[in-house]
């Protein structure tokens, strides 16, 4: 019975959402205040339905109910319990269902904490939200139903796929649904904005937390994701440019330049219409990834089943939200004022400058992301757009701008002389120059990128501190906001360093090894002590002993495997990792090789965890700048 | 999405902005539209992702290989040269090959065309057991037990299906089970053409 149930509070959620969209969003226009009142309950009970929904799914996968068709495909009586909870997530059906769930928690979140708005302001924001709602709950009940019943049920379902059996992807499509799903706040004010027809500096400062926190959970999840494809896929990259991960990078690229042209038009009133673009194409572009994702259009590692009735579902109300909004924008954008007006060396132009650096590398992505399609549909035949590309051009829309962040917070706005910041930074330029000189002369190998790494890196975070050095000396203390800023520009440094370090200093030896054999690797050295089976909970794993040595003393005894699952017969890797702050000494066993030889890939990573400290900095700049009080203090009623 | 394309400068400016701006947004994004929705249709093509073989239009490899039935017999392209062949790739742990196997048939028995199969890294017991459980279509089975031999074919996974035509010159090649439309819509008239071609 409890399916049945789930069922019918999907159909109970749906009917909300579309009150919630209908009712005060035409109350808003014809000044209906008991229309609009609907909004903040309607967000609530939304919330609650789907809680319910979302609840009663993870029972049927902790109770094994093979009666369910969706946990009968991604469960099995094996599966761990800690599994069952995250296989709810673990398929197209569940993680559709996840999305409308995270969306009802920002929906309420915002009907919560909306309370110094306008209430047309607060009845168009949460109509907003109400009509992607409502898209997504009829996508599910119509095309993707996680509740419907498999008779006569299973005796044993067919397992979660073992790729996503791991702790790390537990949570990383919560957060990265957080991430995309969070963009509708700001999506939702724009639209709000826009329908009112002009742009309010108090409610433009009440989004910006809300576009903070979502890039914030965006950058938690991407990292994540990166994480675990590292790990897992046993490859040894942390990137690949693969179509999924590009549709979850857009919008956080997008999403960066809209955190910096919020700020800019809060504070000085300019460029009001390019900020509202770019909150329209932040979620426009999540709206795009989920599709990406959902419809197979492409093909990737990371893609579900293809089913075109679905792929047309979704790119119809793909089309319907952002043709709306986008029409909507080209009829009203026109006429919001413009805000002060600022000379070419200023801090304005700086962020001008981040904005169009980082829309261009999102239409680089978007370009060759969506290349190997065109090809396709103009009969150019099969291509794919590789790693070279994405590599070579996001270097050169990037290193502009890793060369610009220091100039940023130090810039006056309105009109700097160019010499006063000049003379603030030119030191550090130095300093770091002469550091990446250093790094040239002494790194082993990939001399060039080694050094740019270091130069760029200490540039960027050594102008950071600069710049909040002078703030705390001049005024003795620093905004949340000003925190956030210096935390996000210091992760950008230490991103930058672990990108490029590992990126010069990869080592790599693919070999075959018989028991007892040794490859020595720099200054490690590996000893191969042969595989033995070890049977596990619902796999059965051949594990590699090796024991690793630095300079001939035992560092660690790593334990590489390839897991057979016991549901399908697919094989997993897991890598044997020795995780570092300078480096990681990471094993993967390969197949074996006749006799009792076994492939064995040994990577020597240096820094590559920056990559992941450095993304978890900008996160929690992202969280820190938004818990600044200035964005909590009560506006006073608008005119 | 078409954030790239208008350029700020043309955002604040008060009287609305400038009509090429949207014009070039809009054709953006339909021309975006379109060509999701043409990857949309194509999704459901189930040889979507398959690279066009890179044998067709060149001669077949040459191959001998033992019969299923009786391995001490060999049988291959030298024996099959003169008419036109189809060689149907399939093995009985494949669910696919059993998905296909209703439509394989049907088209066997038309006689047409000889229908070789060629029975891929399988057990000999199964597949035996397999063709008397599902009906044996085909003129002659011929066993490639490690798998050696298919990789002249770049046979990637079962079902595949080729068409070799009088010269030995592979005409058509297909991936995945075979259905009524692909029968009809690709294989018959490749048929024709290496028929009327001789």
């Amino acid at each position: 019975m409890l399916p049945e149930l789930g069922q019918v509070l999907l159909v109970l959620a749906l009917l909300v959402a579309l009150l919630q969209s209908v009712l005060p969003l035409a109350g808003a226009q014809r000044g209906n205040a008991a229309w609009m009142a609907v909004a903040r309950p309607a967000a609530h009970a939304q919330l609650l339905l789907l809680a319910g929904a979302f609840a009663i799914l993870t029972w049927a996968f902790v109770s094994q109910d093979f009666s369910v068709k969706y946990v009968a495909e991604n469960s099995n009586s094996l599966l761990p319990m800690i599994y069952r909870y995250s296989a709810v997530w673990g398929a197209h059906e569940g993680s559709l269902l996840l999305w409308t769930l995270v969306l009802a928690l920002w929906t309420s979140a915002v009907a919560r904490f909306s309370r110094a708005l306008p209430q047309p302001v607060v009845a168009r924001v949460l109509g907003v939200m109400g009509v992607v709602a409502a898209g997504f709950l009829a996508f599910l009940i119509f095309t993707s139903n996680p509740f419907a019943r498999l008779l006569p049920a299973a005796a044993e379902g067919r397992d979660l796929n073992p790729l996503l059996q791991d702790p790390g992807l537990i949570i990383h499509p919560p957060m990265l649904y957080a991430g995309y799903v969070g963009f509708a706040v700001p999506f939702a004010f724009a639209i709000a904005a826009l329908l009112d027809g002009r742009i309010d500096a108090r409610w433009l400062r009440w989004t910006r937390p809300w576009t903070n926190i979502a890039w914030a959970f965006l950058t938690v999840g991407i990292a994540l994701g990166s994480w675990w494809a590292y790990y897992e896929l046993g490859w040894g990259g942390w990137w690949f440019w693969d179509p999924v991960e590009n549709a979850s990078f857009m919008p956080w690229l997008v999403g960066a330049a809209l955190i910096h042209s919020q700020a800019v038009t809060e504070k000085r009133g300019s460029f009001p219409g390019w900020t509202l673009l770019l909150a329209i194409a932040a979620f426009s572009l999540s709206l795009l990834g989920a599709f990406l994702v959902r419809s197979g259009v492409l093909t990737s590692v990371h893609s579900f089943a293809a089913d075109p009735s679905r792929g047309l579902f979704i790119l119809a109300f793909l089309c319907v939200v952002i043709g709306a909004s986008l029409l909507l924008y080209a009829l009203r954008a026109g006429r919001l004022e413009a805000g002060a007006a600022f000379q070419a060396a200023s801090r304005e132009t700086l962020l001008l400058l981040n904005n169009l650096l980082l829309a261009s590398a999102c239409a680089m992505v978007l370009l060759g992301t969506l290349y190997p399609l065109l090809a396709d549909a103009l009969g150019m035949g099969k291509i794919s757009v590789g790693p070279p590309y994405f590599g070579l051009l996001f270097f050169v829309l990037m290193a502009p701008l890793v060369a610009l962040v220091p100039f940023g917070p130090l810039a006056r706005w309105q009109r700097e002389q160019p010499s006063r910041l000049a003379a603030a930074l030119l030191p550090w330029l130095g300093v770091a120059a002469g550091l990446g000189v250093a790094a040239y002369f002494t790194a082993p190998q990939g001399a060039w990128k080694t050094a740019l790494g270091v130069a760029g890196a200490a540039w960027v975070g050594l102008g950071t501190l600069r710049f909040a050095w002078g703030r705390l000396r001049n005024s003795g203390r620093m905004t949340a906001e000003m925190w956030g800023m210096v935390l996000a520009h210091l992760g950008i440094a230490v991103f930058l360093a672990g990108a490029l370090l590992v990126e010069a200093q990869n080592v790599q030896r693919e070999v075959a090894l018989r028991p007892g054999q040794t490859l020595e690797v720099g200054r490690h050295a590996f000893v191969f002590e042969g595989v033995e089976q070890v049977q596990g909970p619902n796999y059965l794993a051949d594990r590699g002993r090796v024991r690793v040595l630095r300079d001939d003393r035992p560092l660690a005894l790593l334990h590489p495997e390839k897991r057979a699952y016991a549901s399908g017969g697919q094989v997993m890797t897991e890598v044997g990792l020795l995780p570092g702050l300078a480096g990681d000494v990471y094993v993967a066993l390969g197949e074996p090789l006749g006799g009792d030889a076994w492939a064995v890939r040994v990577h020597i990573k240096p820094f590559v965890r920056w990559v992941w400290a450095g993304a978890l900095l900008m996160a929690l700049g992202g969280l820190v700048a938004a818990a600044d009080r200035r964005f909590r203090r009560q506006p006073e009623k608008a005119a | 999405m078409t954030a790239p394309q208008d350029t700020p400068q043309n955002a604040p400016r008060p009287p609305g902005l400038p009509p090429v701006a949207i014009v070039i947004g809009a054709l953006f994004f339909l021309g975006l539209v379109g060509l999701m929705l043409y990857g949309v249709l194509r999704s459901g093509d189930a040889d979507r992702d398959v690279l066009p073989s890179a044998l067709i239009g060149k001669p077949a490899p040459q191959f001998a290989l033992p019969v299923l039935h009786d391995p001490s017999v060999r049988f291959g392209s030298a024996d099959l040269r003169g008419a036109p062949y189809v060689l149907n790739v399939w093995g009985s742990w494949c669910a696919a090959c059993r998905d296909e196997h209703p439509v394989l048939t049907a088209f066997a028995q038309t006689k047409r065309v000889r229908v070789v199969g060629y029975n891929w890294k399988d057990e000999p017991a199964d597949a035996l057991r397999w063709l008397e459980r599902f009906g044996n279509p085909f003129f002659v089975v011929v066993a490639d037990q490690e798998g050696r031999h298919a990789l002249d074919w770049g046979v990637a996974g079962a079902p595949e299906t080729f068409l070799v035509d009088g010269a030995g010159i592979v005409r058509w090649k297909h991936t995945g089970p075979l259905t009524e439309q692909v029968v009809r819509g690709q294989l018959l008239p490749a048929l024709e053409q290496a028929e009327r071609a001789r």
